[in-house]
């Protein structure tokens, strides 16, 4: 086996994760799906249907709206039935889509089956965006965009994610044991478009049976390698994964790209295999169920766009004499809280853990002791608890020059905190006020030298 | 599905220390240390560390329900480890009342008038340990002959009472006439000091020596230590740099590996350096921080002990490097993850 690598920092909470074992069971189509046309960081796309009108499994609901945008389709087919405002997991109201479906058994999505590692680049990137690939992993960056670095940007490593360090979740790893041979694939074609010479695939060694399998198809490609990580969170933050993998350091407000790096989550490389080889679109993707509400936790293929409520009915529904206290779309240290399970399963839906009061219990806040455990747990190397006294003092400068932008709110020094301070809500608020300020400090300047 | 859902953001899980927690844990670690004191001292050890602990709760219950109108936090367990780490620092001699009013200023005077836990700049329980040593000097120096019977309160008998290693070496220096004549017989200063004291080796590390009340189990202070490690309420970087330079520091002075051990196992200086040296709120936040404070520590201990009037100097170095926290703070902020040091390209802006 090769080295165990890492980085600085980090820590490593309880794993929970419970479903490693249980294969991915796909569900039948829900009834009805509510499509948001922001899944995606970037600008929403255009709707192309109207409300009546009927709409096949597949396809597309908008169209682009920019270069940082990406389509969504339509996951079953049936019937507008709305097009307005819905709630969306972020907890905003956004334009979405509503589907009935008929009902009817659907056929199959015809797979066109071309080489996609013989289509020129342009082609394999039209089609990524076209079938509305966006990162699976949480982030939701449109795929199309980072497979597009500007050319003073050479990238000659490319690195997937099949880290999965959030606790609780194993979507990552049961698509990993269960379809390596399309993340491969979509591994080579982001390679051959960005020109890479090297690929990765970085694995938490909590996961020694896709480690072993992913090592085992990659032998004899001489310029692809998993390579096995020390368990800890978070390993799968892209500059932690960048620093574990290759020793660099992807600088303070920078991207992967400036350290010569993309990364893509695994499940997001089986998705670019399917759009590129097979032009099927994202309409569905693998959610952890989990969480001791749960009567069958497992791993289920889910279509994008089923509400959770539905979806947790369809994988069996919550244990009665269990009283669900907190869901969480996600995993449990960087997850949202939902509060209205009626919002649906969206493209960066990676988990969805319906909590009892216990699993959920909240502790009071008392005083911050000193003891330093945020600094040494902070993956970013900040000074969490100075950081926090500074937003609290609205210090915005000083928080700047003390990195607050370089948060990730990965949730580390929150977890360990003795005195259970509200640190990442500190920091949430902070970076945002930070970044006002800066930006407001900009445009002064530019109407200075105008 | 309809029921209402907690809602917050995320890490919605926690680890499992809290605050009390911590400081429930590390009076657990003192346990050990108080036993051997119970052994060595008896009765008098329970009666000043009930008094301690009794005075800190006062103090802090006082001052949060009278003045700051406060709930009350003595379930947090501050106070009562901050009175037992005062009553460990005393003597066991030392009269019931003094014992409460040494808690009782510790809390006042050294944490709550800088805003109670979490806030105060110097270790409380040294705090007051320096206000009793300021205001009843003979009480403060008045050392119990291990394991002999004094009861519980009231006034010492007769011929109980002895010097500490420390005390008893510190004279045994400054005196030149017996310096000569040792030197003469061809004894040193440490032969005489055991000889005097009638201990030897097993008695500095098992604790049955002459000294403050908690200080003497060097074996049982290790294990608490030991136990502090494990639970990560601690790292070894303080403990280990400061004993290592006064271990060092002590050899390079005197040339003589067996005064190395002797000043390494003396007075309060495991005590200080597991406990007080330790200790979060008054202590530097970052690992190569606890490496200044630790060296700091134990050079001033080397001042006092070897330059200094006093024979102990653990308590007021500890004391003296905890003003210099800040500074040390300020001066070891780790470089940030993907932080340029060369602002090349701001110049260019």
């Amino acid at each position: 086996m090769l080295n165990t690598r890492t980085f600085s920092g980090g820590l490593h909470p309880p794993d929970l994760k419970t479903t490693g074992g249980a294969a991915i069971i796909p569900l039948p189509p829900p009834k009805k799906v509510v499509i948001p046309l922001s899944q995606h960081i970037g600008a929403p796309g255009k709707p192309l249907v109207t409300v009546g009108a009927t709409v096949e499994k597949g396809q597309p609901l908008s169209e682009p709206n920019g270069f940082v945008s990406a389509p969504v389709h339509a996951s079953i087919a049936g019937k507008v039935v709305a097009v307005g405002n819905f709630m969306h997991p972020f907890g905003i109201a956004s334009t979405a889509i509503v589907i009935e479906g008929t009902g009817e058994p659907e056929p199959p999505l015809s797979p066109v089956a071309t080489d996609g590692l013989s289509l020129p680049d342009e082609e394999i990137k039209k089609r990524i965006q076209a079938a509305g690939v966006v990162g699976m992993g949480g982030a939701t960056f449109p795929t199309h965009v980072k497979l597009s670095p500007p050319a003073s940007k050479p990238i000659d490593t490319v690195i997937l994610n099949g880290v999965e360090c959030e606790p609780a979740l194993t979507a990552d790893h049961r698509l990993m044991l269960e379809e390596p041979d399309k993340i491969i694939s979509g591994l080579k074609l982001v390679m051959k478009v960005l020109k890479a010479k090297r690929g990765y695939i970085g694995i938490e060694n909590n996961k020694p049976d896709a480690i072993r399998l992913l090592d085992e198809k990659l032998r004899g490609e001489e310029n692809l390698a998993v390579a096995p990580l020390e368990v800890k969170y978070p390993q799968g933050g892209e500059k932690q994964l960048i620093a574990a993998i290759l020793d660099r350091e992807v600088p303070s407000g920078g991207l992967p790209m400036d350290v010569g790096v993309v990364v893509q989550n695994v499940a997001t490389a089986a998705a670019i295999h399917d759009a590129v080889f097979h032009q099927l679109p994202l309409i569905e993707r693998v959610v952890t169920l989990a969480g001791s509400c749960v009567k069958n936790p497992g791993n289920y293929r889910v279509r994008i766009g089923t509400p959770v409520n539905e979806f947790i009915a369809a994988a069996g529904g919550l244990k009665p004499e269990v009283p669900l206290a907190k869901v969480i779309s996600g995993g449990p240290m960087m997850g949202l809280a939902l509060f209205d399970l009626a919002v649906p399963v969206i493209k960066g839906t990676s988990g969805i853990l319906c909590w009892s009061a216990q699993e959920a219990a909240l502790r009071p806040e008392t005083t911050c002791i000193r003891c330093g455990r945020c600094i040494e747990a902070c993956p970013m190397r900040l000074l969490p608890q100075r950081l926090k006294t500074l937003v609290d003092h609205q210090r915005w400068a000083q928080a700047y020059e003390l990195g607050i932008l370089d948060c990730m709110e990965c949730g580390c020094c929150a977890y360990t905190c003795p005195a259970n301070l509200p640190l990442v809500q500190s920091f949430k608020l902070g970076k945002k006020v930070v970044f006002a300020e800066r930006k407001r400090e900009a445009d002064a300047q530019k109407a200075k030298g105008k | 599905m309809s029921e209402k859902l907690l809602v917050t953001v995320g890490p919605h899980h926690h680890a499992p220390d809290t605050v009390a927690r911590i400081m429930w844990e590390v009076t657990l670690a003192l346990v050990p240390a108080f036993l051997v004191s119970l052994y060595v001292f008896g009765g008098r050890a329970v009666v000043v560390t009930l008094c301690g602990v009794l005075g800190a709760m006062a103090g802090e219950a006082l001052v949060q329900a009278v003045f700051q109108k406060k709930p009350l936090t003595l379930a947090d367990g501050s106070a009562v480890l901050t009175g037992v780490l005062m009553a460990f620092c005393v003597p066991a001699a030392l009269p019931w009342w003094t014992a409460f009013i040494g808690g009782f200023a510790g809390i006042v005077f050294g944490k709550q008038c800088y805003g109670g836990l979490g806030h105060n700049i110097f270790n409380p329980a040294h705090i007051a340990r320096a206000i009793l040593l300021a205001s009843w000097p003979v009480y403060m120096t008045t050392w119990l002959k291990p394991g002999v019977a004094t009861g519980w309160i009231g006034p010492l008998p007769d011929g109980v009472t002895a010097a500490t290693p420390l005390g008893l070496m510190k004279e045994t220096l400054r005196n030149p006439d017996l310096m000569h004549s040792l030197a003469a017989s061809g004894t040193t200063a440490l032969q005489h000091t055991f000889h005097e004291l009638q201990i030897g080796w097993t008695d500095l590390l098992t604790g049955t020596i002459g000294g403050s009340l908690g200080e003497t189990g060097k074996l049982a202070l290790l294990l608490g230590g030991i136990f502090l490690l494990i639970r990560h309420h601690i790292t070894w970087h303080t403990p280990v740099t400061m004993m290592g330079t006064v271990f060092l520091g002590t050899l390079l002075i005197t040339r003589d590996p067996q005064m190395a051990f002797f000043h390494l196992l003396s007075g309060g200086l495991f005590l200080g350096a597991f406990f007080m040296a330790t200790d979060m709120v008054t202590t530097p936040m970052t690992k190569v921080g606890h490496l200044i404070f630790g060296f700091g520590c134990g050079a001033i201990t080397l001042l006092i002990r070897f330059k200094g009037g006093y024979p102990e100097g653990v308590c007021y170095s500890i004391l003296i490097m905890n003003a210099f926290v800040p500074l040390i703070d300020r001066f070891t902020v780790p470089r940030r993850f993907g932080e340029v040091r060369a602002p090349a390209q701001e110049v260019k802006a």
